[in-house]
Formats: structure tokens, C-alpha cells, sequence
């Protein structure tokens, strides 16, 4: 290299280091370069948006359950993410798939398990059985380090506003219809009322269970909603059916 | 500048050549380790890059020269292990359960694969110990609802209890004393008294007796022994399911509350519920069947 050139080199680089305008354009130039090669891919290559069978947006009563559940900050113990390793396989199930948090915002992956994931916990345990544990989690599991939540039984739930939340939703690209979100309030009411006929609920959400999940079938309360959104959890994939399996078989490049 | 380099002379290192207000900067080059360290890492990332998923492209990532998945990996493990427990697993499918005690190696092994299924699908509601808790029965105890033989306990792992959409299902169903208005408050007091007069705790009482020979004891048994064919808990024992106070043996008639228990015969192989039954058996207060033949001499079970 010939003085000239190093001293060039040496210009140019010293103009960016004493120009801070120059140099927080080419910082945001040098960090954008790894943003578009580990970021942005994510969003068109078939790994992450792999489409799913069976995925439907959460009923209006889930999707009360799941506020819930972030409200009283479940996934700060509770993670939602079983990843592809044997022990985690042979006790939760099967492993989660990138589209089963889609209609997820924002999703409940989590990254710290005190209590056990909960990614597939939908129609492992009986309603009673969570209706207990939430209210003391000590008389059923000896050991738990688990608050109790026995205050949702009493509180009622409040869903005055819940077609805004699905109209919310809907903004960022959960597929409610506008039926959805018109009849949102009658939806929470006759999924969690036994009274109350569901109506064609079951046509716009399919699979969704329409009982009284809390044992007090004179309200609708909070722990409704939260036992409802525990029962659907990991089920509306039918990730072992064969079809599913000779997908995910045939995969590469993960 | 670059322009004045020299050689420090304590140190005898060249200067990188700038300098501030009098303070210059050694130009000490890497030592040759870290150097060395550095360019095996890059050449590691050369060819991990190469073997395995890395680059991300337009349509997919790249797949690797060897292939490699997560998933496949995890398929390879399972069917690994699956292959390990293949042949114990076949051997306790194979043999009829009320065999099982007479091999004492297979049933070390049903045993041990038992606790460890329980572990998994049966502690959440029995507990770690299985010693259950209210309204979920201890499984260590000698106190059987539907019989504590091993044939029996694998029936009611098979079909569960109450199992809706299982027409084997274990099934009892108590009436509702007081809220479906068969019997009224006095008299369920009076019932309630005579239960309690059974372990020696409160006044057994005429009234009361009448009404438990007449509404209970076709299920419950005379002297409150209970009686398997129905699933019925005695009621002159210290085990109680729903507790054992007045109050609540008393909320037990008016309105008696029912467990469930799933079928696991759709979630769970054959050979696994059999290793269940054994480990359930085992934990203390197991009922033989009704003669256990001695162990066979020849039985070494070297499979």
C-alpha cells in the first residue's frame, strides 16, 4: 500500500470519527446489514410461517382468559414453548409449532419455567381440577410454590368492551370477521353460560367448548374466561395426524 | 499523524504514531494465542456454515451439506429410545397381568416404568406420593373403591372412573339426598349421627338407623363396609374421600360431590397402563388375587 492510499484511509475515517452525524448514519448502515440478514428473512422463508391446519382465531371468552393470564403475569413462571428435545416431547407433548402462537399478540412463549409449560395443557385436567388448583394449588400439588387465584371465582368478568379487543386485533391481522366481532359480547355469554344457547358459535370458531368451565353456572366470571383459555391451549392443531407428520418430516434447513 | 513512529525504549515496542498532549500509544501487537484462537473460530464458522442450516435465503435457508434438523434429530432420539424399550415393553404387553408378579424381573421393570408414568400423568391429581388429597383418592392405602388387585386397578386405569363417552367406564352415582328432596333436613341429621356413630363418634340413634338401613345400606352395606360391586366408600373406616367431619359427611348426603377419573386407554399404550397398575399395586396396600401361584423356578426372564 502507498503512503498516499493509507493516508486516505486515514482521512476518510477520521472525517467519521469527528462528524457525528457521518458516523450515526454509518453506524445505523452497519447494524441495519445484520438486522436484514437475521431478522428480516424471518418474515417470507417457509420455516417461520409454515400455514397449519386447524388455527382459528381465540373466542372472545379465550381471548378475555388470555388477558388474564397476562394480566396476573402467568408467563413470568409459565412458559408456552415445548421445544423439539426428547424430555420435553415425552412429558408435554408435541412440539410447538410457529403457527400455533400466530393469532398470539403478543405470544406467551416466555423463557423461565418455575411451573411446567403450558403450551399443550388444553384438555389434560379436568375444569374442576383447575378450578381447584387455581383457588389452592397446595390441594393438589403438595409441593407448589404457586400464588393463589382464588379471587377469580369471585370477580366477575368484565367483558363490556370486548368486541374492541377484537376490533384491535383484527388491526394487526387476526382474521375476525365482522360477524366476530359484532356478536363478541353474546359469544362470551353463550360459550360460558350453560343457559345460553351458543348459537353458531361453533361454526365461526371450530371446536370451541361451550360449557360452564368455573362450576358456577349462575355468572360469568373471570375464572370462566382463564379455564377456558386453558382448555384450548395446544388443541386446535392436530399436530399428530399423519398428513401434519409427512409435512414436518420432509423438512429441512432447521 | 502516523508520521512519527518510533521505538519506545523501555518497552523497545513501536508507537501506533499518534500523539496527545504527550501521552503515545504502544502498538503491542496480539499475542500469538489469542491470534491463533481467533482464526480456528473463523475457520469453525467456515465450516459449520457449510455442514449445518445457516444462511437464510429467499425461500428457505440453506440446508447444510449433512442434512441435519432439529426435528429429525428429535424423531432419531425417540425412535432410539422406543427401540431400547421395545422388548420390555412387548414382554409386559405380552403377559397377561395376573402373571406379571410371577417373572420378579419383569416386574422390577413394570414397576420402575410404572413410577415413572406416574410421575408424568398421575401426581396432578393424586399427588407426588400418591397419597392423594380431598376428592382424589390415596392410592397407598388398603382402602379400594373398585377392588386393589392388579386386574382391577389396570380395569379402572383402562376405563377411568366416570368417564364420559366410555360406556365401561367405573360408574356409582350416589342421589342427592337433600337437594333433590328425598329425605329432609332432620332426617339427614339423623343419618348423618348414625354415619358418624360407625367409628365410634357421635349417638347412633334409632331414627337414624332405620333411615341407613333403608336408604343406604343397600349400597353402603349394612355396617357401613361398602361394597366394591357398587364402587361404594365404607363408612366405618378412618378413609374419607370427601372428609370426615359432621360437616362434611352431612354436605356428602345432601348433595354428594363425584370424581372423575380419565380412560386412559386412548392417551396411553397397553403396556404402559399395565406398568401403572403393577406401580400402583406396589406402593403398599396392593390385594393379591385370589391365589398367587409360587414363583416358577425356571422363570429367569433373560429376554
Amino acid at each position: 500500500m502507498s503512503d498516499t492510499a493509507v493516508e486516505t484511509t486515514v482521512k476518510g475515517h477520521k472525517r467519521l470519527e469527528r462528524n457525528v452525524t457521518l458516523l450515526g448514519a454509518a453506524a445505523l448502515v452497519t447494524v441495519a446489514i445484520g438486522g436484514i440478514v437475521e431478522i428480516a428473512p424471518l418474515f417470507w422463508i417457509d420455516n417461520t410461517i409454515e400455514p397449519v391446519e386447524g388455527m382459528r382465531p381465540y373466542t372472545p371468552l379465550e381471548q378475555a382468559g388470555r388477558d388474564i393470564y397476562v394480566r396476573e403475569g402467568c408467563y413470568t413462571c409459565h412458559s408456552q414453548m415445548i421445544r423439539p428435545f426428547r424430555d420435553e416431547v415425552e412429558r408435554y407433548g408435541h412440539y410447538s409449532l410457529a403457527a400455533e402462537s400466530m393469532y398470539d399478540h403478543p405470544f406467551q412463549w416466555g423463557s423461565k419455567r418455575t411451573g411446567p409449560d403450558l403450551a399443550r395443557v388444553g384438555g389434560r385436567y379436568s375444569d374442576e381440577w383447575h378450578v381447584q388448583h387455581l383457588i389452592d394449588p397446595r390441594s393438589v400439588v403438595p409441593d407448589s410454590v404457586m400464588p393463589t387465584y382464588a379471587f377469580l371465582a369471585d370477580a366477575p368478568l368484565e367483558f363490556e368492551h370486548i368486541a374492541d379487543n377484537l376490533t384491535a386485533l383484527s388491526y394487526i391481522g387476526v382474521p375476525y370477521s365482522e360477524a366476530d366481532i359484532e356478536q363478541a359480547r353474546q359469544d362470551v355469554i353463550g360459550q360460558a353460560d350453560p343457559d345460553v344457547s351458543p348459537g353458531d358459535l361453533g361454526d365461526r370458531y371450530p371446536g370451541a367448548q361451550s360449557r360452564d368451565f368455573d362450576g358456577d353456572p349462575d355468572r360469568i366470571t373471570e375464572m370462566d374466561a382463564l379455564v377456558a383459555y386453558m382448555q384450548v391451549l395446544g388443541t386446535m392443531v392436530d399436530v399428530d395426524s399423519a398428513a401434519a407428520q409427512e409435512v414436518l418430516a420432509e423438512e429441512s434447513g432447521r | 499523524m502516523a508520521t512519527n513512529k518510533r521505538i519506545d525504549e523501555p518497552t523497545g515496542t513501536e508507537t501506533v504514531g499518534h500523539e496527545w498532549d504527550g501521552i503515545e500509544e504502544l502498538n503491542t501487537p496480539l499475542p500469538r494465542w489469542w491470534l491463533w484462537t481467533f482464526y480456528a473460530t473463523c475457520l469453525w464458522g467456515l465450516v459449520y456454515v457449510i455442514l449445518y442450516p445457516a444462511w437464510p435465503l429467499l425461500e428457505q435457508g440453506t440446508e447444510g451439506v449433512l442434512g441435519w434438523t432439529s426435528r429429525g434429530q428429535l424423531e432419531q432420539a425417540l425412535e432410539d429410545v422406543a427401540e431400547d424399550r421395545a422388548p420390555v415393553m412387548a414382554a409386559i404387553a405380552s403377559t397377561p397381568i395376573a402373571d406379571l408378579p410371577l417373572n420378579e424381573e419383569r416386574m422390577t421393570q413394570a414397576v420402575a416404568g410404572g413410577a415413572a408414568a406416574f410421575r408424568v400423568h398421575c401426581v396432578q391429581c393424586h399427588g407426588a406420593n400418591a397419597a392423594g388429597s380431598e376428592g382424589y383418592p390415596n392410592l397407598t392405602d388398603d382402602e379400594w373403591l373398585w377392588g386393589g388387585n392388579m386386574e382391577e386397578i389396570e380395569y379402572t386405569l383402562i376405563h377411568g372412573v366416570r368417564h364420559p363417552g366410555d360406556p365401561q367406564t367405573r360408574t356409582s352415582l350416589m342421589p342427592a339426598f337433600g337437594r333433590d328432596g328425598i329425605l329432609s333436613a332432620d332426617q339427614i341429621s339423623d343419618v348423618t349421627d348414625y354415619v358418624l356413630s360407625l367409628t365410634d363418634r357421635g349417638s347412633a340413634n334409632a331414627a337414624g338407623a332405620e333411615l341407613y338401613a333403608t336408604n343406604c345400606a343397600v349400597c353402603h352395606a349394612a355396617d357401613g363396609g361398602g361394597l366394591r360391586a357398587f364402587g361404594t366408600p365404607s363408612l366405618n373406616d378412618a378413609v374419607w374421600l370427601y372428609g370426615s367431619s359432621e360437616e362434611d359427611i352431612r354436605t356428602q348426603i345432601v348433595a354428594p360431590r363425584h370424581g372423575v377419573m380419565p380412560a386412559w386407554e386412548d392417551k396411553l399404550d397397553p403396556a404402559t397402563i399395565r406398568m401403572l397398575a403393577a406401580y400402583v399395586h406396589s406402593l403398599g396396600g396392593g390385594e393379591d388375587f385370589m391365589e398367587v401361584a409360587p414363583p416358577a423356578e425356571e422363570a429367569d426372564g433373560d429376554e
